[in-house]
């Protein structure tokens, strides 16, 4: 059993080191939605993130008590790696353990604290746990739209950085969780800011900032 | 869901010979002498040494012979990557005055790839042909890319993910027709054979190649050991210098138990191959048709099984599941002791997905789900009747979970504007 609580089990990415807990909510998920049974289950709100073709696809089905507005259960589907399927069913817990979790508390969630949860993901499968709370902020907008709570909808700021490339700050998390650590890395990945080298300050903060969230450093 | 249960004894099923073979004991037991008595370096000048280097030159003569050429072109590296870097880095760089031009395919193993992207960056220009939706390099194609300045054509024999057999022998005639008719020396013709091994008649003159490639840890010897064929007319800027060792060719002194052990897998594998080919290819066909028969909804990647026994690999089966993802697969699989591996974006550095796949025209999702399965020397019916009990309900397990649902198409990737390119 591991009992460090490393967020990054290996910095080389080159091993294939997954928790105890990974491997148990990978064989054995929790709250899965069956096939079949989408249609009678009668969710509050649906989200559905990813494709096929970028290698993950999940959705998240949320009922939500419109009074205390706690996530009183979560099912959901997943096509993807083992990291992706341990870290939804990982939520999938989380969200509804202790008598279901507050809408506020739940959109808290951050990829690390998934992963967290699950003792930790080897370096290069960290991307592997950032759908889960796409999905979930996806699930929760459908609820605001169905109830009418149209200024409570949570948009993606993506914010322009180079605006001759039109990257924006997502780009670059992106990158990072891919696993550049330098400008010259996501330079590398994206040419961001060597035609705009006004903009490389702003770049840098970007990659120091999604660094230290997803990195701890 | 009727999941079976988990065998009460775990077998070990390896099916990934592709990526590297278990050492036959009859050449660990030729390599041990080297390590603790017949340790001299050959290079000095004692009996000692002199016996050594008889051996070496017995292990060089081993492999030529095998090769239909003479001992002098063969040159002991420590691998197929480095064979292949040697082959296009050295003599790229030794004939770069003659022209800047080289020619490959988009299918290579990345020990070429890369090398061709370390030339690109030295100011050569690389040209990368696509293939057919089998895999197949046609060698019009490469004749239509030959420029006056074209130095060097490098084309594997063998594809390592779909086992596609490239028609190696007619491009390299095709190449000395062409050099023939300017009357020049170039271009040189390499060929990666590092999976075709144990498999290919490996004769460089029915290949009319000038420069091969390959190694030990695929044909049942050491791992660390490879070898590079050269026509004497061929000069290689070589990538370690030192001694003077391999004619000036490689420096470092040799590695004499690898050595030896590589000539005698070469031998062994080269001696049983007709047999053992016969042998994989029925176990191979009847894997997929077990496969077909027992999962819905998946499809055959590479050459078509019914065509040309020798235009695939006879140990390589490689398919896509739909809705599922290959990283999943193998984690379950292992879990049965079966080993295989996967061309999915999530087992690889780059998170691209294979890059030989999306090359035959697949779809990202196809290459997704893919599963590539090397059978070898010790794979039994038995062993595939065991893939065949737990696979299925494993596919049906984790399409239960997928929130994907796709069809096959069978003609994903003969559209007419795959072609275009």
């Amino acid at each position: 059993m591991n009992t460090q609580g490393a967020k990054i089990r290996d910095t080389h990415g080159g091993s294939w080191l997954y928790s105890d807990i990974v491997k148990d909510h990978f064989f054995n998920p929790r709250n899965i939605l069956k096939h079949g049974e989408e249609e009678q289950y009668e969710a509050d709100g649906i989200g559905r993130v990813g494709s096929p073709a970028c290698g993950d696809e999940m959705v998240l089905w949320l009922k939500i008590d419109s009074k205390t507005e706690r996530i009183t259960d979560c099912r959901w589907q997943t096509f993807g790696c083992g990291s992706a399927i341990a870290s939804t069913s990982m939520l999938s817990v989380m969200l509804t353990e202790n008598g279901g979790m507050t809408l506020t508390n739940a959109l808290k969630i951050k990829p690390q604290d998934i992963m967290e949860r699950l003792g930790g993901l080897p370096a290069r499968k960290i991307h592997c746990s950032v759908l889960g709370d796409k999905a979930l902020r996806a699930a929760v907008n459908d609820w605001f739209r169905k109830t009418g709570q149209h200024q409570r909808i949570i948009t993606e700021g993506s914010k322009v950085v180079d605006s001759l490339l039109n990257i924006t700050d997502h780009d670059i998390e992106e990158a990072v969780l891919e696993g550049a650590k330098t400008l010259e890395d996501v330079q590398q990945k994206l040419k961001v800011g060597i035609a705009s080298p006004d903009a490389i300050p702003e770049i840098e903060q970007l990659i120091r900032f999604y660094s230290e969230k997803y990195y701890g450093v | 869901m009727n999941f079976p249960a988990k065998p009460q004894q775990k077998k070990n099923i390896y099916l990934d010979y592709a990526a590297t073979t278990p050492t036959d004991s009859r050449v660990v037991e030729v390599m041990i002498p080297f390590f603790t008595e017949k340790f001299a370096n050959p290079s000095a000048l004692y009996a000692a040494s002199r016996e050594v280097n008889g051996f070496l030159n017995d292990a060089r003569r081993s492999v030529a012979s095998i090769l239909h050429t003479l001992p002098d072109t063969i040159f002991f590296t420590s691998g197929g990557t480095e064979s292949d870097n040697l082959a296009i880095l050295g003599t790229a760089r030794a004939h770069a005055k003659s022209g800047k031009h080289i020619i490959t395919s988009e299918i290579e193993h990345h020990a070429v790839l890369h090398a061709c992207h370390e030339l690109e960056k030295e100011g050569f220009d690389v040209t990368y042909l696509k293939p057919d939706s089998q895999g197949f390099i046609s060698p019009k194609k490469v004749t239509a890319a030959l420029k006056p300045d074209t130095i060097l054509v490098t084309i594997m024999l063998a594809n390592n993910e779909i086992g596609t057999v490239e028609p190696i022998a007619e491009i390299g005639k095709e190449i000395l027709k062409w050099r023939k008719s300017n009357a020049t020396m170039h271009p040189f013709f390499h060929t990666d054979a590092c999976q075709a091994g144990g498999v290919l008649d490996l004769d460089i003159e029915k290949l009319h190649v000038d420069l091969l490639t390959l190694n030990g840890g695929k044909i049942y010897g050491p791992k660390g050991v490879g070898i590079l064929f050269k026509r004497r007319n061929v000069s290689v800027k070589p990538l370690l210098v030192g001694g003077g060792q391999e004619t000036r060719v490689r420096a470092g002194t040799e590695n004499m138990p690898a050595i030896v052990g590589f000539a005698k897998a070469l031998e062994l594998v080269q001696e049983n191959r007709q047999d053992e080919n016969m042998r994989l290819i029925d176990l191979r066909n009847y894997f997929w048709s077990q496969l077909e028969k027992n999962i819905p909804r998946i499809r055959l990647n590479g050459a078509d099984l019914a065509g040309n026994e020798m235009s695939r690999l006879p140990n390589n089966l490689n398919i896509s599941i739909l809705d599922i993802e290959g990283e999943a697969l193998l984690l379950y699989l292992d879990e049965y002791g079966i080993m295989c591996s996967t061309g999915s974006a999530c087992t690889s550095e780059s998170l691209d997905p294979s890059h030989v796949l999306l090359s035959i025209g697949l779809p990202y999702e196809y290459a997704h789900g893919s599963l590539r399965f090397t059978l070898g020397k010790r794979t039994t019916k038995d062993d595939i009747d065991y893939v065949i009990t737990y696979l299925p309900s494993i596919v049906e397990k984790l399409r239960e979970i997928s929130p994907v649902n796709l069809q096959v198409n069978p003609q994903v990737n003969t559209h007419p504007k795959y072609h275009q390119r």
